[in-house]
């Protein structure tokens, strides 16, 4: 049964409380981030269900919301996202080497997760970074600048990371 | 040295917590406007100084604020859009990560010019981090009595939220940004009714860019009237410029709109001139929305005067020989780029974002984004560039909202201006995949072929 702890069901009502009596819809996207990042990286039916009962919505509102923006995922992802920027300002400044780079590395290809659930690689658009191209996010920052080397940094950053937290 | 207003204290360590703020003169404005003048007071000096829409629209704030309605009884609410992703477009970032009480002073000072009593920040879902500096900076503004009830003892209440968006360019648009602030898809409205008169929640809503609402602390500082004496025309005060690209220096840049393209280009205070010694060939100066130029027509308009970084000069010319403004996205293109392959990754964003709402949209962007694939891979056909041309031309205009336009106008501006490189990628399909067409006659003045 999918469940808020009692401390992430006070954020809820604070987030809640931000908006007008009665608009407790206005939470959604908040909340959904919320959920994700609760809930392994991912928004599953049971999820969006658990947050449309929350905010007394129909499950249907939850969806069509969880499926328009693209930062929601609606299937399992890895536990470090690499989402690599590929507009033009970043194209320019050689995101395709970069992506190109990271698929040799990790031995996926986009949209894909390796075998030992640590990384996804995504492609995404635009992320305001232009002018510290090429980039991409990890998590809640954007990582610039990067190089082949950068890459490398960051695959066994993570690795060491997961490493020291299992 | 160009006037500062916005960045002026940007790099004095510490500025980003509320005590060094306020030790450099912040919240003067808010205390100057909240204990002295009444909120028509403050719309007034708005009107006065000029200020126009920095999100890319460059509509008259002070204009946009004179429109809300007010009826008895029926709350307002100020919308700060932070959803800053126009491609090449990334200064509200360093507004808000720098000088996060400087936003803030802004919105409480325009909070209670506009009688919003809950005002929010709606950004964009990638900025993860952000708002955690803006909520710190609220707290702060709160704990020194410049947020919450009775502010100053004036009987104005006000608070701000910071609301996180979930990527979606469109949320930009400030219907659909309202739509997302309400917890629906990002779909935009058909105006009218204006948001001035039904906006979130069905109530009088003012939406106004992190730049804009920013600017209004200067303004309030110095006055209308002085801070509509710097720049030129109808581009009155400074103006933030994000450049990227190939050039030696990308990062944001406070700029009054009196500098030439020239000077901002090539001069060493600001983007320091072409990297690696490379030669300009294009440059789209407003973000990726706004008409991509040639070297030859960028630094120099139609009629051979001085381009210079402002709202009159960046169109002089119209669309066929000029560009815009917008959001002050500035993306330089270096010898060795490719434009057809530039434009592809632009309508291959379009298509990302757009909503689906409308047929031309939903369906043109995705079809001119298979099209540019297919020249750009050799794959295509000098008919394609007619197709191209005519689908971006039944976009245009026949959409609810403007990202039909932005869509449209990118491949537009690419094929008027550089339709040779678009028929050598049709006519050299195996160079075209290991070489670029290169700089070509940009550089040089020649005439520009306008397509019938």
């Amino acid at each position: 049964m999918v469940k808020f702890s009692d401390e992430k069901l006070k954020k809820v009502d604070e987030i809640v409380a931000r908006y007008p009596d009665g608009k407790q819809k206005s939470a959604l996207l908040p909340i959904l981030h919320l959920a994700q990042d609760e809930f392994g990286g991912w928004l599953s039916v049971d999820v969006m269900d658990y947050v449309a009962s929350l905010l007394k919505l129909e499950p249907i509102e939850v969806y069509e919301v969880a499926t328009f923006y693209s930062m929601y995922n609606l299937k399992p992802v890895g536990r470090y996202i690499f989402e690599v920027c590929q507009t033009g300002p970043c194209m320019i400044q050689g995101s395709d080497n970069i992506v190109d780079y990271i698929k040799r590395k990790l031995g996926i290809g986009v949209g894909e997760t390796t075998p030992d659930g640590l990384f996804t690689l995504k492609t995404v658009e635009c992320l305001g970074a232009c002018g510290y191209a090429p980039m991409m996010q990890l998590g809640k920052f954007f990582r610039e600048h990067l190089t082949p080397e950068k890459v490398d940094a960051i695959i066994e950053e993570c690795r060491q990371t997961a490493a020291t937290n299992n | 040295m160009g006037r500062k207003l916005l960045l002026d204290k940007a790099n004095v360590p510490g500025i980003r917590g509320y005590e060094v703020y306020r030790r450099e003169g912040g919240y003067a404005a808010a205390e100057k406007a909240l204990k002295n003048m009444t909120p028509d007071q403050v719309t007034d000096e708005v009107k006065k100084s000029g200020l126009r829409g920095r999100g890319g629209a460059g509509f008259p704030t002070g204009m946009k604020w004179s429109f809300l309605a007010k009826p008895e009884g029926v709350p307002r609410h100020l919308v700060c859009n932070a959803d800053e992703s126009e491609p090449g477009t990334f200064k509200d970032r360093y507004l808000m990560e720098f000088l996060p009480h400087l936003l803030i002073e802004g919105l409480l000072v325009s909070s209670y010019a506009l009688g919003s009593k809950a005002t929010y920040i709606y950004i964009r879902g990638e900025y993860a981090w952000i708002p955690d500096i803006l909520e710190q900076a609220i707290a702060e503004a709160k704990a020194n009595g410049w947020l919450g009830k009775n502010i100053l003892g004036t009987g104005f209440d006000c608070e701000i939220y910071v609301h996180r968006g979930a990527g979606a360019y469109i949320c930009g648009e400030e219907t659909a940004l309202i739509e997302s602030l309400e917890g629906k898809r990002g779909n935009p409205r058909i105006k009218p009714p204006f948001p001035a008169v039904k906006g979130v929640w069905d109530r009088p809503t003012v939406v106004n860019n992190v730049e804009t609402l920013a600017a209004v602390v200067p303004i309030l500082n110095i006055g209308g009237e002085e801070y509509a004496k710097i720049g030129v025309g109808k581009s009155t005060g400074t103006k933030l410029i994000s450049a990227c690209g190939n050039i030696n220096k990308p990062g944001v840049f406070e700029i009054d709109m009196t500098i030439s393209v020239e000077e901002f280009i090539y001069s060493d205070e600001y983007c320091g001139g072409i990297a690696n010694g490379k030669r300009l060939k294009a440059c789209i100066p407003g973000g990726s929305s706004v008409p991509i130029l040639p070297a030859n027509l960028l630094l120099k308009t139609v009629k051979g005067e001085t381009r210079k970084m402002n709202y009159e000069s960046l169109s002089d010319g119209g669309f066929p020989k000029g560009s815009m403004m917008g959001s002050g996205g500035f993306i330089v293109l270096d010898e060795d780029q490719c434009v057809v392959k530039h434009t592809l990754t632009l309508a291959r964003f379009y298509r990302h974002e757009s909503c689906g709402q409308c047929s031309p949209c939903r369906e043109g962007t995705g079809w001119m984004e298979k099209i540019l694939k297919n020249i750009e891979t050799g794959k295509g056909k000098k008919s394609d560039i007619d197709l191209l041309w005519d689908i971006q031309r039944k976009i245009e205009g026949n959409t609810i909202c403007p990202l039909g336009d932005a869509a449209a106008w990118p491949v537009a501006a690419a094929i008027r201006h550089f339709r040779d490189e678009f028929e050598w990628h049709v006519d050299n399909p195996q160079e075209c995949l290991v070489r670029n067409y290169g700089l070509a006659h940009y550089a040089d003045p020649l005439e520009v072929v306008t397509p019938a």
